[in-house]
């Protein structure tokens, strides 16, 4: 027996809308049968993850706050991916983009009024675009591999900021603790219903954002490019297109996009700068991309999926005594099952014996 | 003197786990598929290596699961990119993020518990000889094994038929296919090759390097790895220079951490990193040599026609 690919005529339109589903549902599957390796409940361990933190209030808030940035990040690299620009530095960008932001109450604490947010937010997208723009100009100038490049720059970006909080940035009234000072209540992003929950107004930015992003790319001659080039960069070519300016567009976009992220998160969820600021949101808003078929309005959904695998964990863990590690594995699971269904839209698959030529 | 040696042993010792790893790249890369997951397949030979070598206590049953763990973790990447033809570096990079988040559920229950470290070979006489004696003669097993590893890959790629075969593939699997070469099967076990020298390479990290288990200790060595490949132009001998050369970046910012420049250390640590960057830079401007260089059918899936 062995495995053979037809390539179907015209790609399956059916597929192109299952195949998330179908991907989703391997996911769940395999999710029971790690919790009946561990010897738990499949269907409590699957209610813990996927059920329970829908069912109240506080979680609905929760899960608004984990997707937020998801959502944010993954809306930019759906573009770039789109346009075959490997951004995978997106985590990077988060972080500056909330050095950069912070900065402004950080070593500026008496300048409070109605500028500050934002200008908080302007800097943070700056401090996105910026640390976006290295791989850019490195990949158009000098040639060189933006996966590679991008990713190194995460490290890079983790380390600044490690330095940052335990040292420039510190409070000075903070006992020696590594971390900034509270931001005040003119730097931070407002709670959307401060008396129910956590979630605050980034998520509207988030949305707001992605939506606009569809319509860039489904109604707009930026949005037509971007495929083209993406799909032929040969053809693009003859229409004109430049390949350099669309690496340009594709880091400036998701790099902003993930520094935007990142300053929302300082600002709204967590309220200082630490020496830590994201639990490896930038690397999940790659799946989140994919898993929302390298769609910007696809994100908004699928980050919820995601978001809800991180709720998901802490409660397994709480419950079950699971460790909070198996939601990175069921993240790393779903994404494969995601690029293995998306076989099915361009070939048909049919299991064929194997026979002496 | 005795100080040079002991720099020079820390540097080959440091290099080593990226040395193998990059190896193993070179080779999938010279078929034609690019495997962005030696991260992940490095860190799971990490824990896995470790978790057996403290389990059985014994070191060289470590060395033999990493191996073992770095290989069977490749498969999905190899299932998904050659059997269903899925894109390459998003496929790559799926099997990181899953390695890493692997990894840290199965090594849970190992933080911080002590590991069994694989003892160094002391050739007796030999090792005492001035300068060189604990070079040549006094080092790990598995920097032995990088080295008897970076030859049998020259030999192979270019003295033997298979290699040049594989080769031909990588170049054009096109027309390797009209040849009659099995691309597939070739691939399928180029990538599993590649998985195991990543898990070597882990191995080496939880075993030799640190003998212990942290949580993402293997801090972007396979994308140092990855990057190697390029900086050598695909050939195995510019790949153990260049991971010699890493060695000795890394391994100086540690000294110079210790003596304390007044230059905070989390400058020094970004070192490593940025002299990947420097030199991917330095090595791709020059487009004619990459171009020359690069496996023509480098990330490209293969359908065959029927």
């Amino acid at each position: 027996m062995r495995i053979e690919l037809f390539k179907r005529p015209q790609h399956s339109v059916f597929y192109t809308v299952a195949s998330p589903f179908i991907a989703l549902a391997l996911m769940i599957v395999f999710g029971a049968l790690v919790f009946a390796l561990a010897g738990k409940n499949p269907a409590t361990g699957l209610y813990l993850y996927f059920v329970e933190p829908l069912t109240e209030l506080w979680s609905l808030h929760e899960l608004a706050v984990k997707a937020s940035p998801l959502i944010l990040i993954a809306a930019g690299l759906s573009v770039a991916y789109r346009a075959n620009n490997w951004n995978i530095g997106a985590e990077g960008q988060f972080i500056m983009g909330g050095v950069f932001g912070a900065a402004l109450p950080i070593l500026f604490p008496a300048f409070q009024n109605v500028a500050t947010l934002p200008l908080m937010l302007l800097f943070g997208t700056l401090g996105g675009m910026a640390w976006g723009a290295i791989p850019a100009f490195l990949k158009n100038r000098f040639n060189a591999n933006e996966i590679l490049t991008s990713l190194m720059l995460v490290y890079v970006a983790s380390l600044l900021l490690d330095w940052l909080a335990r040292g420039w940035f510190r409070d000075p009234q903070g006992y020696a603790f590594p971390g900034s000072i509270r931001l005040p209540a003119a730097a931070s992003l407002p709670d959307i219903a401060p008396s129910q929950g956590s979630a605050h107004w980034g998520l509207a930015i988030s949305i707001a954002v992605a939506v606009a992003l569809w319509l860039v790319m489904g109604r707009t001659i930026k949005g037509f490019e971007v495929k083209v080039m993406g799909a032929s960069p040969r053809a693009g070519r003859y229409a004109g297109f430049s390949a350099a300016s669309m690496t340009w567009f594709s880091f400036l976009l998701s790099g902003g996009l993930a520094g935007l992220a990142g300053i929302a998160e300082v600002s709204g969820a967590i309220g200082q700068l630490r020496e830590t600021i994201s639990p490896g949101y930038g690397f999940t808003a790659i799946i989140v991309a994919f898993l929302g078929r390298l769609n910007p309005l696809g994100a908004i959904v699928a980050a919820f999926v995601l978001a809800l695998t991180y709720l998901g964990g802490e409660a397994a863990q709480m419950t079950l005594g699971i460790s909070d590690k198996l939601a990175r594995v069921f993240q790393g699971m779903l994404l494969f099952f995601v690029l293995a269904c998306d076989t099915l839209i361009h070939y048909r698959i049919r299991l064929v014996g194997t026979q002496k030529a | 003197m005795e100080i040079a040696q002991n720099i020079v042993l820390t540097i080959l010792t440091a290099a080593t786990p990226l040395l193998i790893a990059a190896i193993g790249e070179l080779v999938v890369e010279r078929s034609g598929v690019l495997n962005l997951g030696v991260e992940g397949m490095m860190v799971i030979g990490a824990v896995c290596g470790f978790a057996a070598a403290v389990l059985t206590g014994s070191p060289w049953i470590g060395v033999i699961a990493a191996i073992l763990a770095g290989a069977l973790f490749s498969l999905p990447f190899a299932f998904l990119t050659l059997t269903l033809a899925t894109n390459q570096v998003a496929t790559g990079l799926s099997l990181t993020l899953l390695g890493v988040g692997l990894s840290g559920l199965l090594g849970e229950a190992f933080v911080g518990s002590p590991g069994p470290r694989l003892a160094a070979i002391a050739v007796p006489g030999l090792v005492d000889i001035p300068l060189i004696g604990r070079l040549l003669f006094g080092q790990d097993p598995i920097f032995y094994l990088s080295i008897l590893l970076t030859a049998g890959v020259v030999w192979f790629l270019f003295a033997t038929r298979a290699g040049l075969t594989l080769r031909a593939i990588g170049d054009s699997h096109g027309s390797a296919h009209s040849l009659g070469i099995k691309v597939i099967r070739t691939r399928y076990l180029a990538v599993l090759f590649g998985g195991a020298c990543a898990g070597l390479a882990g191995g080496h990290l939880s075993l030799v390097y640190t003998p212990q288990w942290v949580e993402n200790m293997t801090a972007g060595r396979g994308w140092i790895a990855l990057a190697l490949v390029v900086f050598a132009s695909w050939r195995p001998l510019r790949v153990m220079a260049g991971a010699y050369l890493f060695g000795a970046v890394t391994i100086g910012q540690l000294h110079a951490q210790a003596i304390g420049l007044g230059i905070p250390s989390q400058f020094l640590s970004a070192l490593p990193y940025l002299a990947t960057v420097l030199v991917l830079v330095l090595i791709s401007s020059n487009r004619r040599l990459t171009m020359m260089n690069t496996p023509a059918s480098l990330g490209r899936a293969f359908v065959p026609d029927r």
